[in-house]
């Protein structure tokens, strides 16, 4: 919910410029998440829960730690646990805090047809005003990271806010706050950069020698972004897409289709109207009546 | 068999009138819903249909009864729509046609080479709208279908609507170019002089069968 809202820099299905006059001067919002700090406590999901009052619905074990098996309406953010087996034989648990990645582009903000569902504030934050929000999905459809859910209930989109409630009056988002072990950390971007490339030179130190910060340029930069122990392979954080971007299907179908086709139906009305007004309608006279009438006769003479 | 009408030829039965006007109704909220959808700039036609939840809701059952009453008409038109040697000819000379000169024409059938034409394109589009309004119905079908095929879906719905209005435009103005059709759709007869002038094998075929 839109608390002020003098800093929007984006909002779905808008021409014009909304009121932007605040802009975050003292930088961009992030979220950092240090994987290899993360002990899969899920103190962070119960949190969100607190913070956001919402509760899930008790599901079922699906063979692994997830819980729940997926993000849903009622959870915003889920501890997603994978085991890998490296080249050394050793098991690896790597831990990832699946949730609304806010990127910089958002796909969900571009496939959005509903103006203001989706809004994108100055400071980085991508969030939903479902208020605005009419149920369709396409917000599904543009994310590159599978985050949005459709409530059953009520047929709107939820996701992540990065608490921007907490981030508007100075708080970190909840589940910072929560976090043990400081595996997640919140601050301006630049800083948070920072504090990754140290996090990452000191896993290089300890033999993780492809350790490094995903921050997906493919969707111009996210504001939650992951220290990963093998930022080579993505994949391995269950299915951290490598190269993440809005889908060019998407892209043409949000983008240079929308103007095309209504320049097209336009023209093509202006010119059936140029057309009855330069050559005119086509109208059956006197004369073709009278020629349909002999040829009648004629048929009429000939079955008698 | 009753004496033939001298005056009035019949072209539409009342059934085949008001199933046609069943799919021109749906069709005009359809493509207005669907347009509130498709491009920021119309999306206060979403206020006809009651704001963008409801636009959102009734969108695909008014297609779906688009499609089903136009599937039920092409049944019925289906014979009379293939294409043959002198509609081609017929299309061939276009400038003709636009222009009003139809005495070097071909003789033409109950229906025209643009009416078979277009009679083809509604009913891919229609197979295509269908089969991707279905994909992405989020409601009920859409968790049956990967990210990518709802994506692909996305684009060939907006891509065959986008065709399907551009044809039912020029339909719609053909109607009110060549006068005398729109009374054939509304009250179902024509002049014997507006089927022998646009119509003339049809009109022979008529004469033949009284």
């Amino acid at each position: 919910m839109p608390l002020q809202s003098l800093d929007i820099v984006r909002r779905s299905a808008t021409t014009l410029p909304e009121p932007e006059i605040r802009g975050a001067h003292t930088g961009q919002v992030a979220k950092l998440i240090d994987t290899t700090k993360c002990i899969g406590c899920k103190a962070c999901q119960v949190a969100c829960m607190e913070w956001n009052d919402l509760r899930d619905d008790i599901g079922t074990c699906t063979g692994h730690y997830d819980n729940p098996s997926d993000l849903s309406e009622h959870s915003w953010t889920l501890m997603r646990f994978a085991e890998y087996e490296n080249p050394k034989g050793d098991l690896e648990w790597l831990i990832r805090k699946d949730g609304c990645m806010h990127c910089e582009d958002p796909g969900c903000l571009k496939a959005c047809p509903s103006p203001g569902a989706i809004v994108q504030y100055a400071n980085g934050i991508v969030d939903f005003h479902e208020e605005n929000c009419i149920g369709c999905g396409y917000c599904v459809t543009g994310c590159p990271f599978d985050v949005p859910r459709i409530s059953k209930k009520d047929k709107k989109a939820y996701k992540c806010t990065l608490c921007s409630d907490r981030v508007g009056v100075g708080l970190e988002p909840a589940c910072v706050k929560a976090c043990p072990t400081g595996a997640i950390v919140f601050g301006s971007k630049e800083d948070m950069q920072e504090h990754a490339a140290e996090r990452i030179e000191d896993l290089k130190s300890r033999g993780f020698d492809q350790a490094g910060l995903y921050d997906p340029a493919g969707v111009g930069g996210t504001h939650v972004m992951y220290v990963l122990h093998h930022a080579d392979q993505p994949a391995l954080y269950s299915d951290l897409p490598e190269n993440p971007r809005i889908s060019p299907t998407v892209r043409l179908w949000k983008g240079a289709a929308k103007p095309l086709a209504l320049f097209a139906m336009a023209a093509t009305a202006a010119v059936g109207f140029l057309h009855y007004i330069g050559i005119g309608p086509n109208e059956t006279d006197d004369g073709d009546e009278e020629a349909a009438r002999r040829e009648m006769q004629k048929s009429r003479e000939k079955m008698s | 068999m009753s004496p033939p009408n001298v005056d009035r030829i019949v072209r539409y039965t009342a059934g085949t009138r008001i199933n046609h006007w069943i799919v021109a109704i749906s069709f005009v909220l359809v493509a207005l819903s669907g347009l509130a959808l498709f491009h920021p700039a119309l999306f206060w036609l979403a206020d006809l249909f009651g704001g963008g939840p409801w636009t959102r809701i009734l969108h695909p059952f008014i297609g779906c009864v688009m499609a089903a009453a136009f599937y039920l008409l092409c049944v019925k038109v289906w014979r009379d729509n293939y294409l043959q040697d002198r509609d081609w000819t017929w299309l061939r000379r276009f400038n003709d046609v636009v222009a009003n000169r139809e005495k070097d024409l071909p003789d033409v059938g109950r229906y025209n080479g643009g009416q078979k034409l277009l009679f083809f394109i509604l009913v891919v589009c229609l197979i295509v709208l269908v089969l991707s309004g279905i994909a992405m119905w989020r409601v009920y079908f859409a968790e049956f279908f990967s990210v990518g095929v709802i994506r692909a879906a996305s684009l060939l719905h907006a891509f065959f609507a986008f065709v399907l209005i551009f044809a039912i435009i020029i339909h719609v103005y053909a109607g009110i170019w060549v006068k005398g059709s729109i009374r054939a759709m509304t009250r179902g007869w024509v002049s014997p002089g507006w089927a022998w002038k646009h119509h003339r094998a049809w009109f022979r075929e008529v004469g033949k069968s009284e």
